[in-house]
């Protein structure tokens, strides 16, 4: 489904992912962590195709299609969607509105009901975008909004933190669902946190540091992680170089 | 609004940029008093009228040099030789005035229930529609030319009441050559059924127009008033003066909407109507004026509705969204005098700004020593597009008692990458995500405007912004 390839990105002129590989096939979930400011976030801007990145090197394959070239709208109407870490707001713009415009045809009673398995209030589609909204709150739009445009890739940004556990355990439970409906949708998931094996269990786990991917896995990858921390993985990677 | 218009306005073109060929009596160029005779005299004026008209010229003509250059503006200076004064078409009943206004989605034969329009073409009313229903209910709504006729008692009484000849420098001019505009009277205790509406449009080369409006509400009553501008593509830039007074009396309610599209000038800066607009109501006791406007047309612009609360507890509310693009100058705001007790006063203004324009909020709350307990709120907002426009707020306070209560909030804020990225990543395209980031920062304007007009001025931030991308 997505296959990156020998990708070389800069931000400002400084070189941020250096030489990075990935490969997901359908209805495979992915794990990519590593510490802060190792390039997680960064990737999945790229992937969506922020403006504010340049692809120096390397391509980037979706369904067949080089994407990289690509304006970050058309991008997403191929099946890409990606959960925002820190979703914005938009003032005097309600989320039924917002809604309308990122679906033409946008039945209310079925938005109705995504909006119960969500365990979202009817009345908040009438509050404006995100406008002070709690932090479930805003993560719990991502969803509602991913069960909308019903991507064929989801990227998950940090979904699980700063929320209580009721709620990590029920967008999981959506998610999976999700993916349970669509068995040829891919997931990748970006987080620090080990914890994550406990909602969902990956195909791969991959370890991104300083703009490249060092190590990739299975689940087991995870539990050393949360054993020995990034560092000791990183050190003997570089040891066996 | 209709999807060829739609089109044309995503080429970067003003749709009501065309011009009608028609049989006109149009006065030689420059002002004097012969002129100035002529006018009163085509209109078959009365005397003291044809009076005023003179005194108003001598005025002006003697504070010439008082030209006013404290705006936040830059233009070539007026050339007040080069400008006709009257501009009257022959024919009332031509075909092709019919089909102008139909053109413009303004039919004039076909029946709307909810609004009565009087149509101004250059100098002249051509036609007030619905006169019957309103006469039923006592209300005038004419021509301001036909009431100075008509209705001499109650002109002679407030025309220059509230802006007197002698107030500004355009306001001189505009009493001494005004041709036509509106007038609208609504009698004690009567509440307007119908929205009343005049659209004024300019089409001939080389004629200022000097438009003069004038609403009186009576005691209790009440009044939704509608106007909207439009004038051709043309080169040079034209002159637009008008001067609109409202009273509104005890107890009474006057809302003001309007929506100015004059012709904005080319890509370039090069052309547009110069509109340079008095604009000032009175309220007495216990009695409201609300002013809405969208500015989104005129090269250079100059307005500030305001009002004077002089009765007791009387409320004045200003609420404004003025889009600037290309090398449009926006000047504008409003001015908030409070005499009376227990006044109140809001005052919202929402400038977007792209391209090289300049957007500027200029405001005056004025809190007498009467005006005891008084209140003002006035927010400012900005909202920057593209790093070559500009955006600036002069608010000036004055408070002369102890009791009363002022706030003054303004932000600048630019569309951030992040929020359009955002729209992006939804599948929603760049163009699309500016709109429904500006439509949101309007939101609380746009809702206040007559149910018709916000949508039409929705769809008008919505195309103009299309072009602006970049």
């Amino acid at each position: 489904m997505l296959k990156i390839k020998n990708l070389y990105s800069s931000i400002n002129n400084t070189l941020i992912i250096k030489n990075l590989n990935l490969k997901i096939n359908n209805g495979e979930i992915h794990i990519l962590m590593g510490p802060n400011g190792s390039g997680k976030s960064t990737l999945s801007y790229i992937i969506t195709g922020k403006p504010k990145y340049k692809i120096n090197k390397g391509k980037i394959i979706f369904c067949k299609k080089i994407i990289n070239t690509l304006s970050p709208d058309k991008i997403s109407k191929l099946g890409i969607f990606l959960s925002f870490q820190n979703p914005i707001e938009i003032d005097g713009i309600t989320m039924f509105n917002f809604f309308k415009n990122i679906k033409k045809k946008n039945n209310l009673k079925k938005i109705y009901k995504l909006c119960k398995i969500l365990n979202i209030d009817k009345k908040d589609l009438y509050r404006f975008f995100n406008l002070g909204f709690s932090g479930g709150e805003k993560k719990k739009n991502e969803i509602l909004q991913m069960l909308i445009l019903k991507p064929k890739f989801i990227i998950l940004d940090e979904i699980d933190s700063g929320l209580d556990i009721d709620t990590i355990k029920l967008l999981f439970k959506i998610i999976k669902h999700y993916l349970k409906n669509n068995p040829k949708c891919s997931l990748l998931i970006i987080t620090h946190n080990t914890n994550i094996i406990k909602y969902i269990i990956p195909n791969r786990v991959h370890i991104i540091y300083n703009g490249s991917i060092i190590l990739s896995g299975n689940s087991e990858l995870i539990y050393r992680i949360e054993k020995n921390g990034y560092y000791s993985l990183i050190k003997k990677k570089h040891n066996d170089k | 609004m209709n999807k060829n218009i739609k089109k044309s306005l995503k080429k970067n073109k003003y749709n009501y940029g065309f011009y009608t060929k028609i049989k006109s009596k149009t006065f030689p160029l420059g002002l004097n008093s012969k002129i100035i005779k002529r006018i009163s005299k085509i209109k078959n004026e009365p005397e003291w009228m044809t009076t005023l008209r003179l005194k108003s010229y001598y005025y002006w003509k003697k504070n010439k040099k008082k030209y006013p250059e404290w705006a936040n503006l830059q233009y070539k200076k007026l050339n007040f030789n080069k400008i006709s004064y009257f501009s009257g078409i022959k024919n009332k009943k031509d075909k092709r005035i019919i089909k102008t206004f139909d053109k413009l989605g303004l039919p004039i034969n076909k029946r709307n229930n909810t609004v009565s329009i009087d149509y101004v073409f250059d100098s002249i009313s051509i036609n007030t529609t619905y006169n019957k229903i309103l006469k039923k209910h006592g209300i005038i709504f004419c021509s301001i030319s036909e009431a100075i006729i008509k209705y001499q008692k109650l002109i002679k009484k407030y025309l220059g009441s509230v802006v007197p000849y002698y107030d500004n420098f355009y306001s001189s001019l505009n009493t001494a050559v005004f041709s036509d505009g509106s007038f609208c009277y609504i009698p004690k205790g009567i509440k307007c059924p119908i929205d009343l509406s005049t659209y004024f449009r300019i089409n001939n080369g080389k004629i200022g127009q000097f438009e003069r409006t004038l609403i009186i509400v009576d005691e209790g009553g009440s009044v939704s008033y509608l106007e909207g501008c439009t004038a051709p593509i043309r080169q040079n830039n034209q002159l637009h003066a008008a001067v609109v007074e409202l009273i509104a009396l005890k107890n009474s309610k006057i809302k003001y909407s309007t929506v100015q599209n004059w012709y904005p000038g080319d890509k370039n800066g090069k052309g547009g109507i110069y509109n340079f607009v008095t604009k000032r109501g009175i309220c007495k006791k216990k009695s409201k004026i609300s002013w809405i406007q969208v500015e989104t047309g005129s090269s250079v612009t100059w307005k500030y509705p305001s009002c004077i609360l002089e009765g007791d507890n009387s409320i004045g509310e200003f609420r404004s969204i003025s889009l600037s693009k290309n090398y449009q100058q926006i000047d504008t705001g409003s001015k908030m005098i409070h005499i009376g007790k227990n006044t109140s006063s809001l005052i919202i203004s929402k400038g977007i700004s792209t391209n090289y324009s300049k957007n500027t909020y200029r405001g005056l709350v004025k809190i007498c020593k009467s005006a005891k307990n008084s209140k003002n709120y006035t927010q400012c907002d900005s909202l920057l597009i593209g790093n070559k426009c500009s955006t600036y707020t002069y608010p000036n306070i004055i408070s002369m008692n102890k009791t009363s209560k002022i706030e003054h909030e303004s932000t600048i804020s630019k569309i951030e990458e992040e929020q359009i990225f955002y729209c992006n990543q939804r599948g929603i395209s760049k163009e699309k995500a500016m709109a429904i980031i500006v439509s949101g920062f309007s939101y609380n304007i746009i809702t206040k405007l007559p149910l018709e007009f916000a949508l039409e001025a929705k769809e008008l931030l919505n195309i103009e912004l299309e072009n602006s991308v970049g």
